[in-house]
């Protein structure tokens, strides 16, 4: 199973790749013309989402600097104690919505922390694999096209954050508590 | 989005100075920014390089044989854009490559759906119902092999990484399906303004 996933993720690019290539020149498309005209995009796409970037990274560098999470999951305890969820993985249901590497920096520090056999850090890992940084995906896309009303987007968004938290909590209660 | 700016910024100051951590805040302004603007560059080679391949993927017609192919699902899904649209392609591509976890390439996908969702879309400033819908999916974030995670366990010395694949996929897909109904539901019954999009083909 260990070795079937891991083939998987090594080739799955490369077959991509090959695939994609050998159909373009089976329908006799000039491959590096239209390679470079698509690629142009690449700059400009880049560029364009910057402004959109900085104004959610900034807010959100700003809120995990100020200590508000560090407060909200201290208000939180009580309540998921009761659900056994460990104290260290509080901090890691919030931020995983709001940055992709301070997740990734959080679970690494649970794993280091508590070590592989713990339920802290299965429980973690389940909540870092499962989930996609709603901001960052929402102000990428949302900028790269430049919609500045979002509408139900981002409430749909933490809800279903806040739904694979509570599957994670209870599948993981079942797996390995 | 004006409000959550605002308030991420003011709680902040607020929170920061009531706990004494008002130099880290401001200190965060400056890396923010300076982060922000790594990760888009960090994103030209990238993008580049995959909207030159999706570019070939489209022209030699390949796009649109992958929309064909999932379209009996898709159809329900995307009821607002037109069936056989080869943005149907793009979000295939999108949701595949996220699934797989191949970041890299499923970012630039998702933008090339979003700005083709965008030349339906009647509003240009405004998300439509389908943008809201693949926004979804994608903060969702369906994963069947979480490469990274994965990675750091094996770097720990957990024995059995490999444990963790069948509880992530479980979660991954409640999330992912819930997030689709909720989209669906907000569609519905949101105060929000809906936007029409020109679901007969036409471009807006």
């Amino acid at each position: 199973m260990a070795k079937l996933l891991n083939l998987i993720s090594l080739w799955a690019l490369p077959v991509i790749l090959i695939g994609i290539l050998t159909f373009g020149l089976i329908k006799k498309v000039p491959l590096y013309e239209e390679f470079t005209e698509g690629a142009k995009e690449g700059f400009k796409v880049s560029v364009k989402i910057i402004p959109y970037l900085v104004a959610i990274i900034v807010g959100i560098s700003m809120l995990r600097a100020s200590g508000a999470i560090d407060i909200l999951a201290h208000f939180m305890s009580p309540v998921l104690n009761k659900f056994n969820v460990p104290a260290d993985v509080l901090p890691l249901m919030i931020v995983r919505s709001l940055s992709g590497s301070g997740a990734l920096g959080i679970f690494s520090d649970i794993a280091n922390n508590m070590g592989p056999d713990s339920y802290a850090t299965k429980l973690a890992a389940v909540m870092v694999g499962s989930s996609e940084t709603t901001f960052y995906v929402l102000a990428v896309y949302f900028g790269a096209v430049g919609i500045t009303k979002i509408r139900y987007a981002l409430i749909v968004g933490l809800l279903a954050d806040l739904i694979g938290i509570i599957a994670a909590v209870s599948v993981c209660n079942l797996m390995f508590a | 989005m004006n409000y959550i700016f605002y308030f991420l910024i003011v709680i902040s100051i607020v929170i920061g100075a009531i706990n004494g951590k008002l130099q880290e805040v401001v200190n965060a302004v400056m890396s923010g920014a300076e982060l922000s603007v790594k990760i888009a560059f960090s994103l030209i080679g990238i993008m580049a390089f995959w909207l030159g391949i999706m570019r070939i993927a489209e022209k030699s017609g390949l796009i649109k044989i992958i929309a064909q192919i999932i379209k009996p699902v898709t159809k329900r899904l995307f009821n607002e854009l037109p069936p056989d649209s080869p943005v149907i392609g793009d979000i295939t591509m999108n949701i595949s490559a996220s699934a797989l976890g191949l970041s890299n390439a499923a970012t630039p996908f998702g933008i090339k759906a979003m700005e083709r969702l965008q030349q339906y879309n009647k509003d240009k400033s405004t998300a439509s119902n389908s943008m809201c819908l693949f926004l979804a999916m994608n903060t969702a974030g369906l994963q069947l092999v979480p490469t990274t995670v994965l990675a750091i366990l094996v770097g720990i010395g957990y024995k059995n990484p490999t444990e963790i694949i069948a509880p992530t996929i479980l979660v991954t897909l409640i999330a992912f399906t819930s997030a689709i109904i909720m989209a669906k539901f907000a569609q519905k019954f949101c105060p929000c303004k809906p936007v029409k999009e020109a679901n007969d083909g036409k471009i807006a």
